[in-house]
């Protein structure tokens, strides 16, 4: 069996975790293996959408214990229920969560395990994984030793394809209470957008912007095209009152979104080593040379404090949005 | 209290990645190795904790003669001790991990801290493995950090916030930025470190679960093209690119 852990919010399956599923079903189709889907919390409610994805077993453990997430308790139901049905696969997407507890289940099974890979195949019986290293300078094929892999899926990069499965459900024991650590309270931001990291377009700034106060335009720009904003090291480094979780490069977030739009980003190594996995990038720079033209689809030399105020604009009269 | 310190000797943020002639791993030609960011934040808080209750802070490394730098630079912003256990310090996390919590066991440690990933290897891997081997408790990711009688509060970074995980010690911290401003070494801390050892052990041999085949560079990206015209226009050819080229939206 390959088994997904999957992760619900809000009654609903979690988006990275149907792309987790998506290619886990893939694979199983690959190896002639059955396709597992395992929740666990609170309520499950919401599990049995897993067969959409194409798992032929659901496998729910519900519980007071399983309210608020704990790594032992997570790591115990993940490497218990492997065994259990003799999982050889073990996925999770790379999520907060996802890469706090797969590493666990996996020194916990005697593991080998990939984090935030972006391919994956089935060669000789065993997983192989394609992950970025140096923040996506390089990429690394990773192939197993151990019995049992254990991998998490970057976000945004698996389809989610619907594909149906059986949906048998199975109910599995809550591990019991006496965790060593446990999450006691969720500090939400206030905006309420996706992360980052899940993020489908971004507008980024960078030191071109002089000041955090002109981040309102880039905030502009993304609500009118369904986007979050981001910003370059430089930016956060230099007292604006950028938070670091807006940071995107190596030493921040390594992004993935279908629409990356840099403003005043120059293009610094270790910038674009986070955001090289963008399907699409726009540059807005005053400087020609800019080494993130380089990078760039499209590219816009100009005034970014006059072009981004016209795309938005642009944006709200064609009545763009994106997902 | 006693802290342990892991710390990672990574290629430096600027390093132009070439792949060496064996086709699976780093050209080290030109590259100037540092310790990964995020665990000199897991090091400038171990130090803290030192200053304002007493501690014993020792700083670890896997690897060989060359990562004796990060110990050395360790010891120059604080640490009172540090162990080097000779191995593969750059190989798979899972073998690390059973390296480190080889020599943590039995020796009372009552907080290990570290950087939530290895700055290259981007794994996010050991820290947590390490708990798991060590059987205590984990916090990754963390932005802050407050320890109480036996027992740890931490911030930690998730999707779209935070969340406060509460826990016992001993247990693994992994550090993020934000948790602290690291500080320089001074001439006096730096002096001082000339005078103090690196214990120097064999690392206890561990199979790993993992391993890199191969390394490739990413595929270069199509040439882009400049769009022309003042702001509006290239606004409007923007969009238009957007929608019909890209099909973004």
């Amino acid at each position: 069996m390959i088994l997904v852990f999957c992760e619900l919010k809000d009654g609903q399956i979690r988006k990275p975790s149907t792309e987790a599923l998506s290619e886990g079903r893939r694979l199983a189709d690959a190896a002639g293996k059955q396709l597992g889907a395992l929740f666990a919390g609170a309520s499950c409610a919401g599990a049995a959408e897993a067969a959409k994805f194409g798992a032929d077993v659901i496998f729910t453990a519900e519980g007071p214990t399983l309210a608020s997430y704990s790594s032992d308790a997570f790591a115990t139901l993940m490497a218990d229920t492997v065994k259990a049905k003799g999982a050889t696969v073990l996925l999770a997407a790379a999520t907060a969560v996802g890469k706090d507890v797969a590493p666990r289940a996996a020194a916990r099974l005697g593991a080998g395990y990939a984090s935030d890979v972006t391919a994956l195949s089935i060669v000789d019986g065993k997983l192989q994984a394609v992950r970025p290293v140096y923040a996506g300078k390089a990429f690394a094929t990773t192939t197993f030793s151990s019995a049992i892999q254990v991998a998490t899926t970057r976000p945004n990069v698996f389809p989610a394809a619907e594909k149906a499965g059986a949906g048998a459900t199975e109910v599995l024991p809550a591990p019991a209470g006496d965790f060593k650590s446990v999450v006691k309270e969720i500090l939400a931001k206030a905006s309420g957008k996706v992360d980052l990291s899940e993020a489908n377009v971004i507008v980024s700034g960078g030191r071109g912007m002089k000041d955090g106060a002109n981040f309102k335009i880039l905030e502009e720009l993304a609500d009118a095209i369904g986007g979050v904003v981001g910003a370059s090291r430089a930016a956060v480094d230099a007292g604006w009152g950028l938070p670091h979780s807006m940071q995107v490069g190596q030493t921040g977030k390594v992004v993935s979104p279908t629409l990356y739009i840099a403003c005043g980003i120059s293009g610094a190594i270790q910038h674009i080593a986070g955001m090289s996995g963008s399907k699409f990038v726009v540059a807005i720079n005053k400087d020609p040379e800019a080494p993130i033209f380089k990078l760039a689809n499209y590219g816009i030399v100009g005034d970014l404090f006059e072009v981004v105020p016209e795309l938005t604009k642009a944006a709200k009269a064609l009545g763009i949005g994106s997902n | 209290m006693k802290i342990l310190v892991a710390l990672k000797q990574v290629p430096d943020t600027e390093t132009k990645i070439k792949v060496a002639a064996d086709g699976r791993s780093l050209d080290p030609a030109d590259v100037k190795w540092i310790t990964s960011p995020y665990d000199e934040y897991a090091l400038e808080e171990a130090i803290r904790i030192k200053e304002a209750k007493g501690a014993e802070v020792v700083a670890l490394s896997v690897g060989g003669d060359s990562t004796k730098e990060v110990l050395k630079n360790a010891l120059a912003l604080g640490a009172d001790s540090a162990v080097l256990l000779k191995g593969d310090g750059q190989g798979d996390a899972y073998q690390v991990a059973q390296m480190i919590a080889a020599y943590v066991k039995d020796k009372g440690f009552d907080l290990i801290l570290c950087g939530n990933k290895g700055l290259g290897g981007d794994n996010a891997a050991m820290g947590p493995m390490l708990a798991e081997l060590l059987n205590v408790a984990q916090a990754n990711v963390i932005v802050k950090l407050e320890l109480g009688e036996g027992t740890f509060k931490a911030e930690r970074e998730i999707e779209g916030g935070s969340e406060i995980v509460e826990g016992a010690l001993p247990a693994v911290i992994t550090a993020q930025k934000g948790l602290n401003e690291p500080r320089y070494a001074s001439l006096k801390g730096i002096m001082a470190a000339k005078k103090k050892t690196i214990e120097e052990l064999d690392a206890t041999p561990a199979t790993s679960g993992a391993q890199v085949s191969a390394l490739a560079l990413p595929p270069e990206r199509p040439a882009g093209r400049k769009l022309e015209g003042d702001a509006a226009a290239q606004a409007q050819a923007l969009l238009q690119a957007l929608k019909d080229e890209a099909k973004v939206f």
